[in-house]
């Protein structure tokens, strides 16, 4: 064996040194711009990006397509470099470490299984890298494909498996290592419904057995909301808003976290008495129908009424624009019959931009 | 709904072509090569083994046979010619694939083009420009002169070297072009997995890039090897007829020493060493699949 070849390999994952300021957080991005091409004239992908993460953490990107999640995710990895600003790993700046050199794992889009390895070689490859001994990578490729319910599976190869089960492939061989964070790009979206909702319920599970901070890429906002410790939503290149699924479904900070997240009706600030440059925004599940005696905040006129079962979707007109309403049980009201509406002060959201 | 009356039917033109250019010459060959020489050309009566005897055999007057090797020595330099042609196309074609692969779709095209450009001139006049480039006052040793580097021209041309440079020439693109259809289709997400999974670049080329582009090297190996094998025009020109090579002792049966038979027998030797690369490749490919099965 060529010593060049012996010298540049590892002997295990190594764990950046912490420099003399100690780490607060596992991950920093520090005032993050990535310009794709000239930076002149090329693409700007992200731009003004900071987040930090926390170790143990599950933290999701979510965002709309082309909002950048990807390249986020990739300069994580060290797949890209941002143009300018820091990424920082336990206060360290891995500018300069290529992929190989980080103890970051991914789990790509299309999952990338090797397609000439079996199952249980695709899952040993990394530890194989990493120069581990025989014994304990067999014991380690048997842990990880346990934990993942794929046992059986041991010696297919990735075209003999279901869509689900080579996602399973795919993060046993990521996880096997044990990085210090897995990079998860949009996991569940080749999968049907059925089996995303399973494998979110897995994707928690396996995070909290093995401790591993988890970065998820969506553009499923159930999803993000589901699976979550914290979530950044982002948008054009910008993050838009960061904080726990609870504080960016009831408190948005702006028009576009507050359309993007659920369901929101968008009312122009003087339709309520409030300042003209505002929007309010209202959750559907927040309004209800005025009973008698009660001043309404607005009124306007049942354009039509849905029966979803547990409740009943309204579209009202009033002047201007359509407000959707979620009213409990069955709500019997014809089309074009005036109602009023009330909800809580305190479920109004004032956006500013 | 096709009977089976009708599939038949339609396979008999695959058949038809196989047959009259592949099976019926062959067949032709393996006949003639049973036969005795008739001086004026062509073959006749007996049926004989002495063509395949005269491989190793000189036959003295008095009728006793004496071993003479030479044409084994003839056999034995073009297999290692052949071999040699094989390697250094695969180690100068591989990166010329992979080069190519990483370039931008229009570039892609352009380097293919130009890959492909030599098979619109004929190989004949594309080796006689090696010579112009290689003899004593050609462009390679006045470029040499010219530079400072020498002051004798250097013995360029007529040796084994020239000859392998010419085979090596004229078969890379049958080694860069089959490379390059499997280097296409390989996913450059596998590439990035292989380093986020702690791979440096031999371990990539290694455990990744070699066993899936491992069929195209293949194909290529064979389209190179079978060819430079038979090759008479490079040894002839480049070699200046001091290395007589299998494919020139061939041709030279065919034409100045009419002895088709001996002609024939020295082909099928050249297809039976081509069959058993191939059969080896296969028993290789299979050996392989089964110890991934097991
Ligand atoms: N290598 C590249 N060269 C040039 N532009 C790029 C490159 N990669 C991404 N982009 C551009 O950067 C923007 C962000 O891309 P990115 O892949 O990060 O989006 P995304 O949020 O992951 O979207 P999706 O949900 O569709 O995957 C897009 O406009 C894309 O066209
Ligand atoms: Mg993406």
């Amino acid at each position: 064996m060529p010593s060049e070849v012996l010298s540049d390999a590892p002997a295990a994952i190594t764990t950046p040194t912490r420099s003399t300021a100690p780490a607060r957080h596992l991950i920093e991005v520090v005032g993050v711009e990535k310009i794709f091409g000239d930076v002149a004239t090329g693409h700007r992908a992200l731009e003004a990006i900071n987040v930090l993460i926390e170790e143990k953490e599950f933290f999701t990107l979510l965002g709309p397509s082309g909002c950048g999640k990807t390249t986020l995710l990739r300069m994580i990895a060290g797949f890209e470099h941002p143009t300018t600003g820091e990424i920082r790993l336990q206060g360290r700046d891995v500018a300069s470490l290529p992929p190989r050199e980080r103890p970051v794992n991914m789990v790509f889009q299309n999952y990338a299984l090797f397609p000439h390895l079996t199952v249980s070689q695709n899952v040993a490859f990394g530890l194989e890298m990493l120069r581990w001994k025989k014994p304990d990578i067999t014991a380690r490729v048997q842990e990880t494909l346990s934990l993942v319910k794929l046992s059986h599976f041991a010696n297919r190869k990735p075209a003999q498996l279901s869509g689900g089960q080579q996602q399973r492939v795919a993060l046993a061989r990521a996880l096997a290592p044990r990085p210090q964070v897995l990079l998860l790009d949009e996991p569940l979206s080749a999968l049907d419904l059925k089996l995303r909702k399973e494998m979110q319920f897995e994707l928690k599970r396996l995070q909290r057995e093995t401790g591993i901070t988890f970065i998820l890429v969506t553009h499923d906002q159930e999803e993000a909301l589901a699976m979550s410790d914290r979530i950044a939503v982002m948008n054009t290149g910008r993050v838009q808003q960061i904080g726990t699924p609870e504080e960016i479904y009831d408190h948005p900070t702006n028009r576009f976290v507050a359309d993007f997240i659920g369901e929101a009706n968008l009312i122009p600030g003087e339709s309520l008495g409030r300042r003209s440059d505002a929007v309010i925004a209202i959750r559907p599940e927040r309004i209800e129908i005025a009973g008698p005696g009660v001043t309404p905040r607005i009124t306007g006129v049942v354009d039509n009424a849905t029966f979803l079962g547990s409740d009943t979707l309204m579209e009202i007109i009033v002047p201007g624009i359509r407000l959707r309403a979620r009213i409990r049980g069955a709500a019997k009201l014809p089309q074009g019959k005036e109602v009023g509406l009330v909800w809580e002060t305190e479920a109004e959201r004032e956006l500013l931009d | 709904m096709l009977n089976k009356r009708s599939a038949y039917w339609l396979i008999l033109p695959a058949v038809l072509v196989i047959g009259i250019f592949g099976a019926i010459p062959l067949l032709i060959s393996l006949v003639y090569s049973f036969m005795s020489a008739n001086p004026y050309g062509g073959v006749q009566a007996p049926m004989t083994f002495g063509a395949y005897v005269q491989m190793l055999y000189d036959q003295d007057f008095d009728g006793s046979l004496i071993f003479m090797p030479d044409y084994f020595w003839i056999a034995f330099r073009s297999l290692y010619l052949a071999l040699a042609t094989t390697i250094l196309s695969l180690l100068v074609g591989f990166p010329v694939a992979w080069y190519i692969v990483c370039q931008s779709p229009t570039r892609r095209k352009i380097l293919l083009t130009l890959v492909s450009l030599p098979f619109w001139i004929n190989t004949l006049i594309r080796t006689y420009c090696w010579i112009l480039i290689l003899r004593d006052e050609g462009l390679a040793n006045k470029l040499f002169g010219w530079l400072g580097f020498i002051s004798h021209p250097l013995p360029l041309l007529y040796n084994q070297g020239s000859v392998l440079l010419g085979l090596v020439y004229t078969f890379l693109p049958f080694m860069v072009l089959p490379i390059y259809a499997t280097l296409e289709r390989l996913d450059p997400r596998l590439i990035e997995a292989s380093y986020d999974l702690y791979a440096n670049r031999y371990q990539l080329f290694r455990r990744v890039i070699w066993p899936l582009t491992k069929p195209g090297i293949a194909a290529g190996t064979v389209l190179v090897f079978a060819p430079a094998l038979g090759s008479f025009l490079q040894p002839d020109l480049l070699g200046g007829g001091k290395q007589l090579l299998i494919g020139s002792l061939i041709e030279m049966q065919f034409t100045s020493s009419r002895n088709w038979p001996f002609g024939a027998a020295l082909s099928m030797l050249v297809t039976f060493a081509v069959i058993l690369s191939l059969a080896w490749q296969r028993w290789r490919s299979k050996r392989a699949a089964r110890a991934q099965a097991a």
